[in-house]
């Protein structure tokens, strides 16, 4: 029996030209026509979770992935369809939970471990865990206002994660604390999934959907565009997102004509590793790194360029290069070939979460993108010093007197 | 994709009560003491201004309706009775006023967990309750001062102190899901509760339904009329002092009985008749002001009625609160 069922659920919010929000206007103007679009935020989704799954859910801004988790976590109510939960749920959405900015966080754990199921005994029981979890043991007298606002999101993730619930529903948990709580939480993911808990989790971060998750769904314009698979989904994500640029899927055509005929050459995997050649989630700062990208040629292609670009957590482009740049022409495959493309460099990056978005792409100037696969891999950088800045290069400073 | 059968009709909605009742009294309560706490711990005078609020309100009523306008000093006991009145409709008020922005206030736990809506406004109503368990014991040491016996009558006040509760919650889950369709809830319900205080015997006795309602031009201080007062007093007349009531000859007329249905007359009534004493004449029950047992039961259906009406409306509303917010 499903963990988490949903059937042809759908959500539509009216959004009024004019809203009224006193009775003295409503009053003064009885005949205006009460005029609205309705935004169809979750249009007919249907899904099965079975109990210990780690389900992705994915889209773009406004593709109804909030909106469905909010459906579900009870907080809004469907207007078609059916929901249903077995278990107790712990929500985590819109980074948090309800924190009162005037209480202590030791009341404010108790309240929201109350409001999330436990009673008052359990609540205290769990409550050393959860100061635990998110390293506050130092601040636990001090009101919430006082906090920065990574402390109380890593005491509502805390909360969230530590209430024994049966089914986590965690919406953008990456944006949450530094890499090292990151991992963290990462670990804390697999700890409770051993333990058949069943976790539905909403990101961006295609890395983290391929590395954690069992199934993954792509939500666009509220319907269910694609499910199965993570890598196959997050692959149908970076079409929608980066459609101009893979031009190959960029037109409307149905999952099964795009099957049916291929790619030149598809990415099929792409990991970090260390100076040894193993595959690696994290890292120090300054040891080196290497990059590796599997492509797997479906047609013979001539100098193709392979190109890798590094982003940090908020987004920003740290590093790119392509082959094209660095080494010039890369030669003749044959269809069937599969190679993997490694790229050393050095590791100047401060403590953050990096992804890598490989690519390949015709050989001219870079625009005839064959594939491209946004954030496959993650890694996480710790060590070293937590400057402003996004890379700590190797420096010298001389001071010279004249 | 199998349906599951359980799922069957089952739609995973917001709701007001939930359906966990154990949960529903554990988050209530811990809602409304984490309030409570904040309002009494949360500064050093905490307790002190909560309790002194009242009391300072109750100190300008004294002084300006027994020094200035005479009402009062006909009135045997009249210090505890508008103490009693005044905590009382503070609670009533506090309960109320509060509802009115509540949901707005716990907007940061609507938005993000699942929990029975009506806990929200409850809350507010036991935190209310908790102050006004507090702001009682004033109102027993005035009462003690005063030389009024403690009498088994006194425990009267928990039956009407739980139906002031329960009108104020029901009146307090309309205001709340109002509120959110129409923000000038708030200012319609000052100027509506202003109306409800000046209509109900709480700086006032009882007995003043009867001279002030029909001998509004009569030979007494029409309490209701300031500018009257003000007039008499500029013009130098004194009013009158007289006809207190003595035993049980208090007979309210017509209008009199009708303002007694109002459920906050009534129960001000009863508790002074608990509290205070004084025969029939002085501090009329509720039973004998509205001129039958029978009648009694009006206040008491307007109270259920009121109460009810607030569970339909908010159980109609709350699978959209948090969306509308």
């Amino acid at each position: 029996m499903p963990a988490v069922s949903i059937q042809g659920a759908s959500k539509a919010f009216k959004l009024h030209h004019r809203q009224y929000h006193t009775l003295k206007e409503r009053a003064l103007h009885p005949f205006q026509a009460r005029t609205y679009d309705l935004l169809q935020a979750v249009d007919n989704v249907s899904v099965d979770i079975a109990q210990g799954e780690f389900f992705g859910i994915i889209g773009r801004n406004g593709s109804g992935k909030s909106t469905l988790l909010k459906c579900l976590a009870g907080i809004y109510d469907i207007d078609a369809g059916k929901m249903d939960v077995r278990g107790r749920l712990s929500p985590f959405i819109e980074l948090g939970v309800g924190f009162n900015v005037d209480l202590t966080a030791r009341d404010n754990v108790i309240l929201n471990a109350i409001v999330l199921g436990l009673t008052r005994k359990e609540a205290k029981a769990r409550f050393d865990s959860i100061i635990a979890f998110a390293e506050l043991e130092d601040f636990l007298d001090m009101r919430l206002k006082n906090y920065s606002s990574g402390m109380s999101v890593r005491l509502a993730f805390a909360v969230a994660i530590q209430v024994d619930a049966d089914v986590l529903l965690i919406d953008e948990v990456l944006a949450v604390g530094d890499a090292s709580f990151q991992q963290k939480c990462f670990d804390e993911f697999q700890r409770l999934k051993k333990q058949g808990r069943t976790i539905l989790f909403v990101t961006h971060d295609m890395g983290a959907i391929q590395r954690f998750c069992d199934r993954a769904m792509l939500l666009d314009k509220g319907r269910m565009v694609s499910i199965g698979d993570p890598a196959d989904v997050a692959h149908r994500y970076n079409a929608l997102n980066f459609g101009r640029t893979v031009h190959e899927l960029s037109d409307e055509r149905s999952e099964d004509d795009r099957r049916s005929d291929q790619r030149d050459a598809d990415i099929t995997d792409a990991w970090f590793e260390d100076a040894a050649g193993g595959r690696i989630a994290s890292i120090d700062h300054r040891q080196p790194i290497a990059v590796g990208v599997e492509v797997r040629f479906n047609a013979a292609l001539e100098d193709p360029s392979f190109g890798v670009t590094i982003r940090n957590n908020a987004g920003a482009t740290v590093f790119a290069t392509t082959t094209e740049w660095a080494i010039g022409p890369t030669g003749r495959f044959a269809a069937g070939e599969l190679v993997t493309v490694r790229l050393r460099l050095e590791n100047w990056f401060t403590p953050a979460s990096y992804t890598v978005t490989p690519s390949i792409a015709r050989a001219g100037m870079g625009s005839d993108t064959i594939d491209l696969r946004a954030d496959l891999a993650t890694i996480i950088v710790h060590g070293g010093r937590f400057t402003t800045g996004v890379v700590d290069l190797p420096h010298e400073f001389e001071i010279t007197r004249r | 994709m199998s349906i599951p059968e359980q799922a069957e009709g089952k739609r995973y909605s917001p709701s007001a009560f939930g359906d966990d009742l154990r949960r529903f009294v554990s988050l209530t309560y811990t809602l409304a003491s984490t309030d409570f706490k904040l309002t009494y711990f949360n500064s050093i005078l905490g307790y002190f201004w909560s309790l002194m609020r009242p009391l300072l309100f109750f100190g300008v009523l004294y002084f300006v309706f027994t020094d200035i306008f005479h009402v009062g000093t006909d009135v045997p006991n009249y210090s505890v009775e508008l103490l009693l009145g005044i905590i009382l409709w503070t609670f009533f008020l506090q309960a109320t006023t509060g509802s009115v922005q509540a949901m707005l206030s716990r907007e940061g736990l609507l938005r993000k967990m699942r929990f029975p809506r009506l806990v929200v406004p409850l809350a507010i109503t036991l935190t209310a309750l908790f102050q006004l368990t507090t702001n009682l014991i004033p109102i027993f040491v005035l009462a003690l001062i005063r030389g009024i016996a403690p009498t088994w009558s006194w425990l009267e006040l928990i039956p009407v102190v739980v139906l002031l509760a329960i009108l104020a919650a029901g009146i307090g889950m309309l205001l709340s899901v109002l509120y959110i369709r129409a923000r000038d809830i708030q200012p319609i319900w000052d100027v509506l509760s202003q109306l409800l205080f000046y209509a109900s015997p709480i700086i006032y006795p009882v007995y003043y339904y009867n001279h002030h309602t029909l001998n509004y031009y009569g030979p007494h201080c029409v309490f209701n009329s300031l500018s009257d007062t003000v007039l008499n007093t500029v013009t130098g007349k004194v009013c009158a002092t007289s006809s207190v009531p003595v035993g049980n000859n208090l007979h309210l007329h017509f209008i009199g009985h009708f303002l007694m249905t109002n459920p906050i007359a009534a129960l001000i009534a009863q508790a002074r008749h608990a509290l205070v004493g004084g025969g029939e004449g002085v501090n009329p029950s509720a039973a004998f002001a509205l001129g039958g047992w029978e009648f009694a039961l009006i206040p008491l259906g307007i109270i259920l009625a009121v109460f009810a009406l607030g569970v339909v409306v908010f159980h109609h509303e709350a699978p959209r609160i948090s969306e509308n917010l």
